[in-house]
């Protein structure tokens, strides 16, 4: 198993030295920063904590440090932290409430689909700075040459591969750490049962309130990343309703309790549009959201732990076909 | 902006015209808040089924030339319909699996309806192109089309009152909503109960877009402008609660159309949007916590 890891690493670091041309590369640097921040919801998603609010971390990310660049000249290695810590304050200033008001399931969700609303709508309103729907693209300083290491502007896609690897596989290992450590089992209990974990002394406010915390903040960094890859922001690209489904349903199609299901969620989502796109083309406008649409809910109904979530039981009830009940 | 010189009649006008819009949303909100309280599912394609309303009647009347009353009644049954088909073959499978599942799962048929539309009718705003008048009180103005839909909103309001109270089937809707346990024992087949309410609740959605398309233009995503909003006025009047979604309309109409009048229009939905996170702090279940 251990193996395997380092293999396939070893595969995508060599990606872009096959050839295989500048959209292959392009498809392969969007599915690695989805997956990342899908990653960074399912981190919050697999304990019960369904936020339809994710769109507005990646909005904050995106916009904040887009803003910061044009309006205020500040480099992006200053406005990605100062959007980071932004997203992080909105996800406190939702979240503390929301734990400490025992607002859960169906509610949780609504009240964070209203935040990715609000802060949708507020950057269309203010449309002088922002752009409003049209969105807005940050200040090129690629004028000079193909790399601003002041801008974080690359022209090259091999480096942004690079950077969206490397952060990919640190969204993995927050992950992988999230899985190991005693919040985990915390809030497990909690998910389970918020009073029972209560009275066996988890601090129920605080251990949620930490975990979405740092799911928006990886969120944010991501829509930060995204802006700064595509040069062009959009509000409904970088938040919204729809971006904000789109990441909850990647990661159950691929599986939110798996750390590679929402990298296999991505990879599935993003080719599939991809695929239903190339081979139906621009003519028959709205068919492959259709099919795809379709597929979510064919998954959601069929296989709702997900594609990797649903191979991993298949294989271990192959392993042990006699001792498993359900 | 001062704000003396604006309390004046265009005030006015804008408050009337807010409790005009109110009774609209309130309308959107009964047909959800039905549906949850009864099924205990949240439709959040329940405005994209408004969308398949708009069109119906769009095309009956503008392409087919029927009249726009038989229109309106086509969208209604048509849409009831869908509300059945929606919860046969996809809530139905979902109906014993993870809350949040169901909640998914309407997702999907949001863009699975959104894009079917796109695909069918076109990314362009369609309207029918009619001349509504425009009702002058005391320099105040008012569109006709606002006050038909007000008028007819609250009538579909208190035909599904009747329904619930004075009907037989209607009796076992609210009885399965408080107790989903004990009226299968009683001899109700809750699946035809479920079905019936679905109907309805499409039926509401029908019923609203016929109001709506002589507003509003339509096109295919036209459900994203009032889909959340939909769902802010039933949470905020408590998930189910019928009473609670019909006072928290007209609260949410105020802040949209009294925002819009000072600000922008989307400042007045952010303001909606916002007020609504803060009262689910203050009253987290709801603004009418519901007694049984």
């Amino acid at each position: 198993m251990k193996n395997w890891r380092w293999i396939g690493l070893a595969a995508l670091l060599l990606l872009p030295w096959l050839g295989l041309g500048n959209y292959v590369l392009h498809i392969a640097i969007l599915v690695l920063l989805w997956a990342y921040v899908y990653t960074a919801w399912a981190m919050m998603g697999r304990f019960g904590l369904v936020s339809l609010g994710h769109g507005a971390f990646t909005a904050i990310g995106a916009y904040g440090t887009t803003l910061l660049w044009n309006a205020a000249g500040m480099s992006p290695w200053i406005g990605i932290p100062l959007s980071v810590a932004l997203a992080m304050v909105a996800a406190v200033v939702i979240g503390w409430p929301c734990f400490r008001f025992r607002i859960v399931g169906h509610y949780f969700a609504l009240v964070t689909l209203a935040l990715s609303e609000v802060v949708r709508l507020i950057i269309i309103a203010l449309r002088d700075y922002t752009g409003g729907s049209l969105g807005m693209t940050p200040n090129s300083a690629l004028t000079q040459g193909p790399v601003s290491l002041y801008a974080l502007q690359f022209a090259d896609k091999t480096v942004w591969y690079y950077i969206v690897l490397a952060v990919w596989v640190m969204g993995l290992v927050v992950w992988q750490r999230v899985d190991r450590s005693m919040a985990r089992m915390a809030l497990e209990a909690i998910s389970d049962q918020e009073d029972a974990a209560a009275s066996v002394g988890v601090d129920v406010t605080r251990t949620k309130l930490q975990i979405a915390v740092l799911s928006a903040a990886l969120a944010a960094f991501g829509g930060a990343l995204f802006g700064q890859y595509q040069l062009y922001v959009n509000p409904d690209i970088v938040g919204g309703i729809g971006l904000s489904l789109q990441i909850v349903f990647a990661s159950i199609a691929g599986g939110m309790f798996v750390q590679l299901g929402p990298t296999v969620g991505a990879i599935f989502t993003l080719l599939l549009t991809e695929i239903l796109r190339v081979a139906i083309g621009h003519d028959v406008h709205g068919l492959d959201t259709t099919i795809y649409g379709l597929m979510l809910v064919v998954f959601i109904i069929f296989m709702p732990k997900g594609i990797v979530g649903t191979a991993q039981e298949m294989w271990q009830r192959r392993g042990q076909p006699a001792r498993k009940p359900a | 902006m001062i704000v003396g010189e604006l309390f004046d009649i265009f005030l006015l006008e804008t408050i009337l015209n807010g409790i005009l819009l109110g009774g609209v949303l309130a309308l959107l909100a009964l047909g959800l808040n039905l549906i949850f309280g009864v099924i205990d599912v949240v439709w959040i394609c329940y405005a994209e089924l408004i969308m398949i309303g708009m069109y119906t009647v769009y095309y009956l009347y503008v392409v087919y030339q029927v009249p726009l009353v038989l229109a309106c009644l086509v969208a209604i049954v048509l849409v009831a319909g869908c509300g059945a088909l929606l919860h046969q073959f996809v809530i139905r499978p979902v109906l014993a699996a993870e809350p949040i599942n169901q909640l998914l799962v309407t997702g999907g048929v949001l863009f699975f309806m959104q894009a079917a539309a796109t695909l069918a009718f076109g990314v362009d705003f369609r309207n029918l192109g009619l001349r509504m008048p425009v009702i002058e009180v005391s320099e105040m103005y008012f569109s006709f089309a606002r006050i038909l839909a007000f008028v007819a909103a609250l009538g579909g309001m208190v035909a599904l009152y009747l329904f619930l109270t004075r009907t037989f089937i209607g009796t076992a809707v609210r009885a399965i909503s408080q107790d989903r346990a004990i009226m299968p024992l009683m001899g109700v087949s809750p699946n035809r109960i479920y079905l019936v309410t679905s109907a309805i609740g499409g039926a509401l959605a029908g019923l609203g877009a016929c109001l709506l398309v002589l507003q509003y233009d339509v096109h295919p995503a036209i459900g994203l402008t009032f889909g959340p909003i939909t769902f802010m006025i039933c949470v905020l009047g408590g998930l189910g609660n019928m009473i609670g979604g019909f006072v928290a309309a007209f609260i949410f109409a105020q802040f949209i159309s009294v925002g819009g009048f000072f600000f922008h229009l989307e400042w007045g939905y952010a303001i909606a949007f916002l007020f609504f996170i803060a009262m689910m702090f203050w009253k987290p279940r709801g603004l009418f916590t519901r007694t049984d």
